[in-house]
């Protein structure tokens, strides 16, 4: 059986995470895989850090990632990349969209936005792509789909060629935002391939 | 997914189709989180008559009815939703069924959105019903289906348990076979059996002893409850969602995996326990499967090394009980926490934003989004128990301090909680006599859910036009002479309000009034937000002490203040981030320096 893989989304509450963790549920599923996906509703979801766990495979148990066992980590916010520091390992691929949002803390001016935030990962000699997603979805037609430039980004760390995804934006999004979201998935994949 | 008749669906999701599939037509339910999606999702089903309940209590009572004329009916809530239901769930027990009911019973381990960590299983003890638990979305669908039919032909209800990591969960299912129940519609009158006087009562709690006793060879069948033949040298028992670790942290030991958490197949754990060397008991939160087995006579562990505390997942099952196996992980770096806030232009701030000027004011608070006003920088909520509970826990609190509670008691509850078990409290308050204040947080609307209609909303599940409370209209119905509106906005009027009542020599009632930011039409109406003047800005923080996301301070050097224009003492400015400002205008009425002024204003 081959090892199950492992995606973690992370953000803040309202950044698309969920439609973003969807597409590519769908294009595991569409090539075969087996999957499971896990999320937070309710409390969780008022402006706090959220996750979405992405697991993929044969057959595939737990919705959990273990801690350590995160082969992708994407991330839609600086700081919640750095949050999510223990799930990973040496050779996890790291994705970050270069917004930053202020947690309350720091709107409030009690302590700083944390500087040069993605070098703690960088430290352990992990590997981190930056993506100014806003300005390339913004380039595509849509400031909205940032969060598909993201998931084009990541999709170069996954076995599965472009058509897999554009099919599945052909399908399953509206047709008014098609155009502008496969722009936004091929903007986004031109950053890794 | 390669067969083109999957279907990639939370459990929650799963659930409502299976519902739909057991030929469910009466289903209600109260939101609570991570049970909601269920009742959203079944109310677009063809054929099924959905509802949201004021309450657990009411909607497992709907249930129940639906239930005694015939028909296979459905009551879902969250676990501290069944503590509200459990009054007619214990006697439901003894009268039986006509047509299927089920109780879904949603629970919350690690309480990502919930006040305590209930084990509801201990409920299927107490009230002598099965109960049936699956680990997954695909699981879940047939077994609810099963919970049906085992509910009609055993006649009782039938207890489904769920947990955060099953309802909120998407997995691979298919669309299954479409059932019957086995009851007729009509009304049929069996007082013997439905008439829960003690005489009758006596009777059936006999017939309740012989159901179990029945239900304990059902669960003895491979249909539940199924052994996994693997290494016998470490054997697991283990149900649930705890279920899923077991199989990743031990793929190839001897599983005897439970999909019916009570009653217990006694032959066969005691057959599965002698075919291995050492058994483990794998489950999240109380030992119960474990005190039960090991009641049995059977020896096994469980707790003295699994955490009973929160969700498990695989590494932790793992390393309780190979200690050796737990792996080196990069520390987590220092960062500012991100805890959940009010959305900008959430109208509950106004209110908390004035309670935490009343230094003296003791908040007793209720379950809902409003609960947030306990953070900083508001931190205006001194207690929080259950839903409903604010107002008679001020009432209780007035009666205990008498004259040195006076104008010092407030409760605050939302419009949902309100109706839900608030009203009760509220009468308790008129009718034995004391003195504090009620504000009701109306936003029209069950918010910490994700937006669902209650009885004041004016619609129902499906959006539809409904009949809506008039909650003005009920307060002074129960006998509440002072009841004041306000926007809460408008920060100096919530402020008059709530000083005025807090005046009074009776219970008086403010109901602070303006939409929740969600909902569609607020979303979707045209973005007038509000812009900062920064150059007017004299860094008096009143702005920022709102705690609203689309604020934030910037900390600026006596240098860059005489750059910028400020005075040299000019500690920094405030700036409004104009994307996620909701334009409600609370920051503007603060302003004494004409540096808030709405958009093109």
């Amino acid at each position: 059986m081959a090892a199950t893989g492992n995606i973690l989304f992370s953000g803040v509450g309202g950044q698309g995470i969920l439609l973003a963790s969807e597409v590519t549920a769908y294009a595991l599923l569409s090539a075969g895989y087996d999957a499971k996906k896990s999320e937070v509703h309710g409390m969780a979801q008022r402006g706090g850090s959220v996750t979405a766990q992405l697991r993929y495979g044969d057959k595939v148990y737990s919705p959990l990632i273990e801690p350590g066992k995160a082969d992708i980590l994407i991330s839609f916010e600086m700081m919640e990349a750095a949050r999510y520091l223990p799930y990973l390992h040496k050779e996890s691929k790291v994705i970050v969209n270069t917004q930053q949002i202020k947690p309350p803390s720091v709107a409030m001016g009690q302590v700083p936005y944390p500087a040069d935030v993605l070098d703690v990962i960088s430290a352990k000699g992990i590997r981190v792509v930056t993506v100014d997603a806003f300005d390339i979805a913004r380039d595509a037609g849509e400031v909205k789909a940032a969060n598909v430039v993201m998931v084009g980004a990541m999709s170069a760390f996954l076995p599965m060629d472009a058509e897999v995804y554009e099919n599945i934006i052909n399908t399953r999004i509206p047709e008014r935002f098609r155009e502008v979201n496969l722009k936004a998935f091929a903007a986004g994949r031109k950053i890794t391939v | 997914m390669t067969d083109s008749n999957s279907l990639w669906m939370s459990g929650n999701e799963a659930i409502a189709m299976a519902a739909y599939e057991a030929g469910v037509k009466v289903a209600s339910g109260y939101p609570g989180t991570p049970s909601t999606e269920i009742m959203e999702n079944l109310s677009k089903y063809e054929g099924v008559y959905t509802e949201w309940a004021p309450n657990e209590k009411v909607g497992l009572e709907v249930a129940i009815g639906a239930s005694f004329a015939g028909v296979r009916a459905f009551a879902t809530m969250k676990h501290v939703g069944v503590n509200v239901a459990a009054d007619p769930l214990f006697t439901a027990s003894y009268t039986g069924v006509r047509g299927g009911l089920v109780v879904l019973t949603a629970d919350d381990p690690e309480m990502h959105s919930s006040q305590n960590e209930q084990d509801n299983r201990n409920y299927a003890y107490a009230a002598k019903l099965p109960m049936l638990e699956p680990s997954e979305p695909a699981e879940a669908k047939e077994l609810l289906k099963d919970a049906f039919d085992l509910s009609e032909k055993f006649d009782t209800p039938v207890l489904f348990r769920i947990t955060t990591r099953v309802a909120h969960v998407k997995g691979v299912l298919e669309k299954g076979d479409m059932r019957e129940s086995a009851a007729t519609c009509g009304i049929e009158k069996a007082p013997a059996k439905i008439v829960m006087l003690p005489g009758n009562a006596r009777n059936r709690r006999k017939v309740v002893e012989e159901r179990m006793a029945q239900l304990k060879e059902v669960a003895e069948s491979d249909a539940f409850n199924r052994v996994e033949k693997g290494d016998t040298r470490r054997g697991f028992i283990t149900a649930g969602v705890a279920y899923l670790y077991v199989k990743e942290a031990f793929p190839d030991a001897a599983v005897l995996k439970l999909g019916m958490s009570w009653p217990l197949p006694e032959r066969k754990i005691k057959e599965f326990a002698a075919t291995v060397d050492e058994l483990f008991v794998v489950e999240e939160l109380d030992p119960f499967l474990e005190h039960h087995i090991k009641a049995m006579g059977v020896e096994c562990r469980g707790k003295d090394c699994i955490p009973n505390q929160g969700e498990l997942n695989t590494a932790i099952v793992r390393s309780s009980i190979d200690p050796d196996s737990t792996p080196e992980l990069f520390a987590p770096p220092e960062l500012p926490m991100r805890p959940p806030n009010m959305c900008a232009g959430c109208p509950h701030r106004g209110v908390f934003f004035n309670l935490s000027k009343m230094k003296d004011v003791f908040v007793s608070g209720d379950i809902g989004c409003y609960t947030l006003g306990f953070l900083p920088p508001l931190s205006a909520m001194d207690s929080c128990v259950c839903m409903g509970a604010s107002v008679s826990i001020a009432h209780g609190m007035a009666k205990a301090l008498g004259e040195e509670g006076k104008g010092r008691l407030v409760s605050v509850i939302g419009d949902s909680t309100f109706i839900h078990s608030g009203i009760n409290g509220l009468i308790n308050s008129v009718y034995n006599d004391s003195a504090t204040v009620l504000v009701i947080l109306d936003n029209r609307i069950t918010a910490m859910t994700g937006q669902q209609n209650n009885p004041t909303s004016g619609c129902n599940i499906k959006g539809e036009a409904a009949n809506a409370i008039d909650i003005e209209e009920l307060c002074r119905a129960v006998g509440v002479k002072h009841v004041e509106v306000v926007n809460p906005h408008d920060i100096a009027a919530c402020r008059k309000a709530l000083k005025h009542a807090l005046e009074l020599d009776e219970m008086a009632v403010v109901i602070s009034r303006a939409p929740c930011v969600l909902l569609p039409e607020i979303k979707n109406a045209p973005h007038k937000p509000y812009l900062t003047q920064t150059e007017n800005c004299t860094g008096c923080m009143a702005c920022v002490k709102l705690g609203c996301p689309a604020i934030s301070w910037t900390n600026i050097t006596p240098e860059e203040a005489v750059t910028r224009g400020y005075k040299e003492k000019q500690k920094g400015f405030a700036e409004i981030n104009e994307v996620q400002c909701n334009g409600c205008g609370q920051c503007a009425t603060l302003c004494k320096f004409e540096a808030i002024n709405r958009k093109g204003e």
